[in-house]
Parts: structure tokens; C-alpha cells; sequence
């Protein structure tokens, strides 16, 4: 079978539904208006076109030869999902589920978020469908991604701070499965990465999907063949499976995965779940996570709130299980160095989590030499990441830096 | 083994039915978890549901997670959940079913969580994040060490997954009363009497209604129509704001709601 005829509810021994019985009539509810809707070419008609008139799509492709000289000469080619409305990837499948959510009649949307990239998305979609939208974040991460908080607000969500664990984005799953169980008969839950329970891997990744089918046309177009390799960045997976999927079947096009390393995953402080990590059930599937040896799990970290998660969808647990993907680690440092370069020899500032893609294309180059091109997604812009930037590099004047 | 179906039985043929109560292992220390449990037990509740506690525990409310937070920074390791059977099977007769999301068993080694649990005294577990479509190795498990094995149902089931929770639970089904996590609530939903009358009609040997049962007209209420009443977060409440002799008085006057008209 071709690896992406995969469908939930498992990908190998990974995926399923660990979820309260509470919720599984919503899964199900969900689960069956998406395999109507994928038969639907209304569906597909309406999400297209939205694709085409909101988002912004196709993203172009844009080659980046200045960057690529720090790359061991290989020619880097970066997708431009910076570009979508509201910034990131994450509108591709916000669109999507929020049509669902119409389609299944309901009239709150909640969502969890990290950076605030998918809540900000979500707050957009929910803000063109007349939903009412409540998002649930960490509270650290509320105060590292403020920005993001004040476009949630001005769009009409409600944002809460969740102040339980370790307050960031998976306390922020755990409330918002909190709110979908006491509240299902009204609300969707618009989930914002390819973890979770099924449908939400498989239902997540078919809406991120476009990606790598635009950008393989792309980079076919220009280059006369298909890439080397293709990076991404791996926070619970939804960009870097958007970017893969259309090359799964493609054997000679290597697939590279970069969890953010944190401090060094020789350091306790890492989000590297498929590199550190071993399989364990979180949020709802069996996948890798981070976790001591009674089973709780650790508090992940990174410098990017959108990667600072200690679990990671199955699919990609399954990728790295039968050898299609590697996952390495990206260092904090080598992120911050990268999303620096890239803004100097380029001109584009990348998000903080794209950065950890572009940090780990620079050292496939050196691998792989001056033949090799490389297909960056570059799922998000660095806007949001302006403050932690400043202060990384110490850009404020002196008397503002307090 | 001291399993929950006799119990259950026997407090509904002499009264209105069980009263089960959930306190977590290690709060607000190790000692005065296993102290709270006994004095509960002591004071007329008749099985314990034992919380194991978990870092991301989405099935419950405020008051339980603090408990359990608290629990864990406290340095509760698993096997505190088996010495914490163990000890309070050694004092009172009462059932204890550990109360455990999916994870730490997944870890532990389903098998050898069962074998340890069943020489610790426990009579079985309740996950509520274990759905019987993804229990094939706990079922096997129970199935070989005896233990009773608790799925809950929610008013949301399906008639076909009313069925499988039926099929699939041995002890009693846990019928979830209201849409929505633990904590104690003013009304306890009419939804629960009609989950328990579909429970019934599937067959279900005892259903026992959990989630925002708080006093002793609620558990009266719900023993007019099930075999049990689950009481978790209001027993945790007054454990952790009047300690172990507050929880006993608490306990004492929820059995009220137990006896027959």
C-alpha cells in the first residue's frame, strides 16, 4: 500500500482513541462529517476557494541562494506558508474544520494554542463564520506571545490564560478537552496539530496536505526534478506532515523532521520527543512523549512556544518508527542563529519555529554537498517572535529593555 | 479476591445501595491519604475509589487537579499506589478500585500493574480514558487475575456502546451523570436516571452514578435508580480544608442518602 493511502484511527502501533467515553460521540460525530465532506466536491469546491481568495494560495516557492551559501552550496527552496493570511499553516486546516463545524451545526469553536499561530487562525475562522470562539493557553505562553493575544481579542475570541501543569500548550489541550466534554453539545473542538485522538491526525494532515502537493509541483517546475530532501520543523507535526505527505511515496527524496532541542537534548530542557522521547499515550493517542517512568509527563522546552510540546502526532511517531523520516534535535541557539541569517542574507524573517527547519537545512547542505536541493517549509513569519528576538539579540535600546 | 459485585449487591438488598468514595493517593500527604480512605470507609462508605495521581489528568475538575498537583509535587511515585492499597485493605474490608488514567499502566506494563495490584489487595481499576475499543492487553489481564475492570458510559453513548460498556465492565458500569468533568454541582442531571435506565435495558448487572454528587439528598436521589453513588470531589474539598476528621464527618452524613426508605 502506498504510505499515503494511511489512514487513522492507527498508523502502525501508534494513533487510537484515549479519550473519555464523553467524548467519543463528538469523535465519531466529527469523524463521519469528515468522510461525507471528503466525498463532497462542494466541500472541497468551498475549501479551495478559500484556499484561493483568503488564504492566499497557491504560497509560492521562493529560492534562496544567499541563505544556501551557508549551506554547503546546496540550493535551498523555501515554502512560503509565512505568507497565508494570519501568517502561518495553520489556516489550512482551521478553514477546513471550521466548515465542518458548520456543516455539523454547531455554534462555538474552542481551540488550544501554542505561539497563538492556530488560536489566531481560529479566531480568523471563526470571525468569518459568525462562531463564537474561546481559546485556551498557557499562561507562559500568554505572556511570551502577547502580541498574539491582543489579535485574538481584537478578532472577538475569548482567551483564557490556563494556569494548571506547566502552563503551556499541552495544560492548554487538557483544559480545552475539558471544556469540549462538559460543553460538546454546542461546541467543536478545532484542533490545531496532527496528534490527538483520531479523526484529528488524519482529518489534520489532509488539510495540511496541499503543502507538499503544491510545493512538489513547485519545486518540479523549477528545478526540472523533485528535492533532495525536505525539512520541517516537528512541534506536535502539522506542518512538517503538510509538507511530506505528497513526497511519502517518492523513495529518493529524503524526509527530515527538527524538534526543537531546547537547551541541548543532552540537557533535561528539550521538546525532542521522538529523539528523547518512547511511546506513551498523551491527549488522546498512543505516540512518542516525553515522560518519566511512572508514565507523567515531563515539561518540555524551547525558546518557541510552537514547538515547546512534549508529545507529537502518530503519524510521524509511525514515519520514524519504519525508517521514511528522521527526527533530529535543533538547539535553541541554532534556531535563533538561523532566524537571523535567514532575515540578513534574505530579507525574511522567519517564525522561531521555521527557524529550527532552516537551522537544520543549513546542516543537511553540509551533508549532502552543492547537488543536493533542499525544500524548507517555512511554515510560519517571525512577527510574532519580534520581542523574544530582541531580547535574544539584544536589539531594544538600553533604558527600554526593562 | 475482594471484588466490588457482592458488595454492591449486599448494600442494595439491606439498603438503597452502595456508596463509593474517591480520594487520591498522597494528598495531602501519603499517611493521611491512606488515613482519609479508612475513616471514610469507617464511616459508612462501602468501596473506595482510589485516584492514582497523573500530570494531565483531562477527566477532572478544579478541586481534584489541585489535589492531585499537589500530590505530585510531593514526589508520588506508582508504586505509592500499591503500598496505599495495601495499607488500607490491611484495616477495613471495603473494596478499593484504583482510579488511573491510561498512561502510567502503559508504562508500568499492564500485566505486572495487574499482578502487583491484585497481591497489594486492590480489587480492580476504572479508567477514564480507557475506551473498551483500546483494552484488548487490561481486559486480557483482568480477565486472568480476576481484577474487576470499570468502563464509564455517558448520556452521549450510542445504544451500541451502551453495550459494549456493559459487556466490557465487570463490578459495574460507571455512568457519568452529566456532561462534564468531576466536580460537585448544585443538580446532579436528569440525564443520569435515563443513562441508568439504558444501562438496564442493556443488561448491566449494576450502573453507579458519578460526577457532581455532593450530599446526601443526591446520593438518595440517585439510589432510587442505580445501585451506586460515586463521591469524589466534595470528599477531596473537605478533606483538604478541614483534614481527616472532616472528611470522616462528611462521609458519615453522605451514608445517610444509603438507607432504605
Amino acid at each position: 500500500m502506498a504510505l499515503r493511502a494511511q489512514t487513522g484511527p492507527y498508523f502502525g502501533d501508534f494513533g487510537g482513541r484515549f479519550v473519555p467515553e464523553s467524548l467519543v460521540a463528538a469523535l465519531d460525530e466529527l469523524g463521519e462529517a469528515y468522510d461525507l465532506a471528503k466525498l463532497d466536491p462542494a466541500f472541497g469546491a468551498e475549501l479551495a476557494e478559500l484556499g484561493r481568495s483568503y488564504t492566499g494560495r497557491p504560497s509560492i516557492i521562493t529560492e534562496v541562494p544567499r541563505f544556501a551559501a551557508h549551506a554547503g552550496g546546496a540550493r535551498v527552496i523555501l515554502k512560503r506558508e509565512d505568507l497565508n493570511h494570519t501568517g502561518s499553516h495553520k489556516i489550512n486546516n482551521v478553514l477546513g474544520q471550521a466548515l465542518l463545524t458548520k456543516r455539523i451545526g454547531k455554534t462555538r469553536v474552542i481551540a488550544e494554542t501554542g505561539a497563538g499561530q492556530h488560536g489566531v487562525a481560529t479566531a480568523t475562522a471563526a470571525a468569518l463564520f459568525g462562531l463564537d470562539c474561546v481559546i485556551y493557553m498557557g499562561e507562559v505562553d500568554t505572556e511570551r506571545q502577547a502580541l498574539n493575544v491582543a489579535r485574538m481579542r481584537l478578532l472577538g475570541a475569548e482567551v483564557i490564560a490556563v494556569a494548571s501543569g506547566s502552563r503551556t500548550l499541552k495544560d492548554a489541550i487538557n483544559d480545552a478537552m475539558r471544556d469540549w466534554v462538559t460543553n460538546v453539545e454546542t461546541t467543536n473542538y478545532i484542533f490545531g496539530t496532527v496528534a490527538g485522538p483520531h479523526p484529528f491526525p488524519e482529518m489534520v494532515r489532509d488539510f495540511q496536505k496541499i503543502i507538499g502537493e503544491e510545493a512538489r509541483q513547485q519545486v518540479i517546475d523549477l528545478t526540472g526534478g523533485l528535492p533532495t530532501a525536505v525539512a520541517a520543523c516537528v512541534g506536535g507535526g502539522s506542518n512538517s506532515i503538510g509538507i511530506f505527505h505528497a513526497f511519502l511515496d517518492d523513495a529518493d527524496v529524503a524526509l527530515y523532521g527538527f524538534e526543537a532541542g531546547g537547551d541541548g537534548v543532552e540537557t533535561e530542557r528539550h521538546a525532542a520527543t521522538i529523539t528523547k522521547g518512547r511511546p506513551g499515550v498523551l491527549h488522546g493517542a498512543r505516540s512518542y512523549m516525553l515522560q518519566d517512568e511512572d508514565g507523567q509527563t515531563i515539561e518540555s522546552h524551547s525558546i518557541s512556544a510552537g514547538l515547546d510540546y512534549p508529545g507529537v502526532g502518530p503519524e510521524h511517531s509511525w514515519l520514524s518508527a519504519i525508517g521514511r523520516a528522521e527526527y533530529r534535535p535543533v538547539t535553541d541557539d541554532a534556531a535563533m542563529q538561523a532566524l537571523r541569517l535567514l532575515t540578513r542574507t534574505e530579507g525574511i524573517i522567519p517564525a522561531i519555529e521555521s527557524a529550527h527547519a532552516l537551522a537544520g537545512a543549513l546542516e543537511l547542505g553540509r551533508e549532502l554537498g552543492p547537488e543536493a536541493t533542499i525544500l524548507v517549509n517555512l511554515s510560519g513569519r517571525g512577527d510574532k517572535d519580534m520581542d523574544t528576538a530582541a531580547r535574544y539579540f539584544e536589539l531594544y535600546d538600553q533604558e527600554n529593555a526593562e | 479476591m475482594n471484588t466490588v459485585g457482592p458488595v454492591i449487591r449486599r448494600r442494595n438488598d439491606v439498603a438503597g445501595g452502595a456508596l463509593i468514595g474517591y480520594l487520591p493517593v498522597g494528598f495531602p500527604t501519603f499517611d493521611e491519604s491512606v488515613e482519609a480512605a479508612v475513616s471514610i470507609v469507617e464511616n459508612g462508605v462501602d468501596i473506595i475509589e482510589l485516584g492514582l495521581p497523573y500530570s494531565d489528568p483531562v477527566m477532572d475538575g478544579p478541586v481534584i487537579q489541585a489535589a492531585t498537583q499537589q500530590a505530585l509535587a510531593n514526589g508520588f511515585r506508582l508504586a505509592d499506589g500499591f503500598e496505599a492499597v495495601r495499607r488500607i485493605t490491611e484495616r477495613v474490608d471495603a473494596p478499593v478500585l484504583i482510579m488511573t488514567y491510561w498512561n502510567p499502566v502503559v508504562q508500568y506494563g499492564v500485566d505486572r500493574f495487574a499482578d502487583d495490584l491484585a497481591a497489594a489487595g486492590g480489587a480492580g481499576l476504572i479508567t477514564p480514558d480507557l475506551i473498551p475499543d483500546e483494552a484488548a492487553e487490561w481486559i486480557a489481564a483482568s480477565e486472568r487475575t480476576g481484577l474487576d475492570r470499570v468502563f464509564l458510559a455517558a448520556p452521549t453513548s450510542s445504544d451500541a456502546r451502551i453495550r459494549q460498556a456493559v459487556d466490557s465492565s465487570r463490578g459495574f458500569v460507571y455512568a457519568v451523570s452529566t456532561m462534564g468533568i468531576t466536580g460537585a454541582r448544585s443538580d446532579v442531571d436528569r440525564a443520569a436516571r435515563t443513562l441508568v435506565e439504558r444501562l438496564t435495558a442493556a443488561d448491566a448487572p449494576a450502573s453507579c452514578v458519578g460526577v457532581g454528587i455532593s450530599t446526601a439528598a443526591q446520593v438518595a436521589e440517585v439510589l432510587e435508580y442505580a445501585e451506586g453513588a460515586i463521591v469524589g470531589s466534595a470528599l477531596v474539598n473537605a478533606l483538604a480544608t478541614g483534614g481527616v476528621a472532616a472528611v470522616g464527618e462528611l462521609a458519615a452524613e453522605l451514608a445517610r442518602g444509603t438507607r432504605a426508605e
